[in-house]
């Protein structure tokens, strides 16, 4: 099995106000296909780590590597770039651009990649709305759409590049049980159908059991 | 790689949804640019007009003999005193002819002269109008009317009857209003002039002359060069003053030194006899672009408060931007295109506002007894100053957006998102 994303000894310090060691060597990868969550205690570094895996948070030690490819130390265009081809993100809060129709906020990522045309950027986004079963809402104002559904907008925005990992910071935390529920089966449908490896940060134990692997944190360390 | 529809669809979508702030920045620019082009257009007419008021009727080059002492004094010539202190008591000027000697055949070298639109003779005498038993001193200035017209906008000044008029009309006399209202006298009335050496001569009015100076317009008057020579009993060669205009004004004051040097005559070039005017008109220009600046700064600072406020609303748009790929610089150009479009849109208005303020304007009744010919508040509308004020607008929301948008490019997504 390929490997997606693989870190390698990596440590961060926070700076300020003391300095402080949050993630200590580190070392993991994720494969093709595999759906791993990291659960910790609050503080423990879990998000921190994310940011770092996500190439926008560059101040860090060790090395990362995307597809094989270093990205350690390469430029902030160039994360940006890797980041809009190869990740997609869902957070724990919605994210979307308010005063953008939910089509367009699907659109906006592939529009920046730039790859295909207003056409087929279109039609993939619909694509895309209609397999998280939200297309009716496509020409809504993101401001107008309810919270379980603006995850799923945000789902549907990630997936829009076909990116190698989608990474999510507690998607489900600000979710009720039922979208939660629905949330995760939409990873798992993606997962397995699509081949498509996630990561995402939790703090919801029944969530993190029903994935492929679970990455335990603890004081800026994987315990197992 | 920059994509600019994206960019510029994102800019378009944040400043329709921010109408009013959009609207208002906007307004900012079109405000200073607008009253900048009113102001500009405005106060450079009004210099324009009072420079030429002046200006069009001085010629670049005056020539003329002046009554002077000479300023090598007899004793200076004696070889015995030489190095001595010597005191002369009491100089003289020197005696000498008015007249300018051989003025035909200079004025015949002048016009030769490529530099040289034209050289025009003038006589000038002091002459009485008698009117009754009353005797009023004036000047009378003999000239070539329509020459005088063409190259120093004499008809500008001629309130009645025309320049075409004085030419044709032999022993016909332009008359300054001055003196006619005085003496109670209309064109086609007869006055009677004597020259200081005696003999009365009847001149027929053709017209009056309004400098828009009172105290010129109650002594002088114009008639032919041919009709003054023959009042004063002289040939035809007889010329006091030579009146030259140069293609650029700039060579007056070179020009005015050969003259002076080949001929041994006077030769005041413009600069020279007008240098206060100068002053004065470089001080409003001065004026008039502190203000103008003045105003486009307060826009600028208008546009930077409002993309400032906007950005900090935007962290959360920024922050996912920035997570789903846009670059910094792609983030720094939304806002700067934002910038930069509130600025092309307030501009252009400005310039239009300007205009119409500037065309208002040129129609609003300016009449006053200096100035006969003019009857609107003068505007200079120069193309040159829709360019600046428009490229100001520009610079001034580049600079404006810069900042602002600097901090957006610079903002850190990770903690935008964490903070949460």
């Amino acid at each position: 099995m390929s490997i997606v994303l693989e870190a390698k000894h990596i440590n961060k310090y926070f700076k300020k106000p003391l300095l402080f060691h949050v993630l200590k060597d580190i070392n993991f990868r994720i494969e093709k296909g595999e759906f791993a969550s990291i659960m910790g205690k609050s503080g423990c570094g879990k998000s921190t780590l994310l940011y770092i895996l996500s190439t926008m948070d560059t101040d860090y030690e060790g090395e990362l590597y995307l597809n094989n490819e270093l990205i350690t130390k390469q430029s902030r265009s160039y994360l940006s770039h890797l980041r809009n081809k190869h990740i997609g993100f869902v957070f724990q809060f919605h994210y979307l651009l308010s005063e953008f129709s939910v089509l367009e906020n699907v659109m906006l990522p592939a529009k920046k990649l730039g790859e295909k045309s207003f056409q087929e950027i279109e039609y993939d986004a619909m694509l895309k709305l209609k397999m998280l079963n939200i297309d009716h809402l496509a020409k809504k104002r993101a401001s107008q759409v309810s919270g379980g559904e603006k995850q799923r907008v945000a789902i549907a925005r990630a997936l829009i590049n076909n990116p190698s990992i989608i990474m999510g910071d507690e998607p489900t935390g600000n979710l009720d049980s039922h979208n939660a529920e629905n949330v995760f089966n939409i990873f798992k449908q993606l997962s397995e159908e699509q081949g498509l490896s996630l990561l995402i940060v939790t703090h919801d134990e029944d969530f993190a059991n029903k994935t492929d692997r679970i990455i335990q944190m603890g004081d800026g360390e994987i315990i197992s | 790689m920059t994509n600019w529809n994206v960019i510029l669809n994102i800019s378009k979508t944040h400043l329709l949804t921010k109408i009013k702030q959009t609207s208002i920045a906007a307004l900012g620019v079109t405000f200073g640019i607008g009253s900048y082009i009113t102001l500009v257009c405005f106060m450079t007419g009004l210099n324009t007009m009072l420079d030429d008021l002046i200006l069009n009727q001085t010629p670049h080059i005056h020539i003329y003999n002046e009554i002077a002492p000479t300023k090598k004094q007899p004793i200076s010539l004696y070889d015995d005193l030489d190095g001595s202190f010597n005191v002369v008591h009491s100089i003289k000027p020197k005696l000498s002819q008015k007249k300018i000697h051989n003025a035909l055949p200079i004025i015949n070298y002048l016009e030769g002269n490529n530099e040289v639109r034209t050289a025009l003779p003038q006589v000038k005498t002091q002459i009485f109008y008698i009117a009754g038993s009353i005797e009023i001193g004036g000047n009378l200035t003999g000239i070539l009317p329509v020459s005088e017209a063409e190259y120093f906008n004499m008809s500008d000044y001629i309130v009645e009857g025309s320049a075409q008029d004085l030419e044709t009309t032999d022993n016909g006399i332009l008359l300054g209003i001055g003196i006619a209202k005085k003496m109670s006298l209309n064109v086609g009335d007869r006055v009677q002039v004597s020259p200081i050496n005696g003999g009365i001569f009847p001149l027929k009015i053709v017209g009056f002359y309004q400098s828009g100076v009172a105290d010129l317009d109650a002594i002088q008057s114009f008639t032919n060069v041919k009709t003054v020579q023959r009042i004063l009993g002289e040939t035809n060669n007889y010329i006091t003053d030579i009146n030259v205009k140069l293609y650029d004004i700039e060579g007056a004051f070179p020009l005015s030194k050969k003259i002076e040097q080949q001929f041994k005559l006077t030769a005041i070039d413009i600069k020279t006899a007008n240098a206060q005017f100068e002053t004065g008109t470089t001080i409003r220009n001065l004026i008039t672009y502190a203000v103008s600046i003045t105003l486009l700064i307060v826009a600028g600072f208008g546009i930077y408060n409002i993309l400032n406020m906007l950005i900090y609303e935007k962290m959360n748009d920024i922050a996912i931007l920035k997570a789903t790929g846009f670059s910094g610089r792609d983030v720094q150009l939304i806002f700067m295109s934002q910038a930069m479009i509130i600025g092309f849109v307030g501009g252009v208005l400005g310039l239009l506002i300007g205009f119409g303020l500037t065309s208002l304007i040129a129609t609003i009744p300016f009449q006053t007894e200096a100035l006969p010919t003019v009857e609107t508040y003068p505007i200079n509308r120069d193309p040159m100053f829709f360019v600046i004020g428009f490229s100001f607008a520009m610079l001034s929301t580049f600079l404006a957006g810069y900042l602002p948008s600097k901090k957006a490019k610079k903002i850190d997504p990770v903690k935008i998102i964490r903070g949460q």
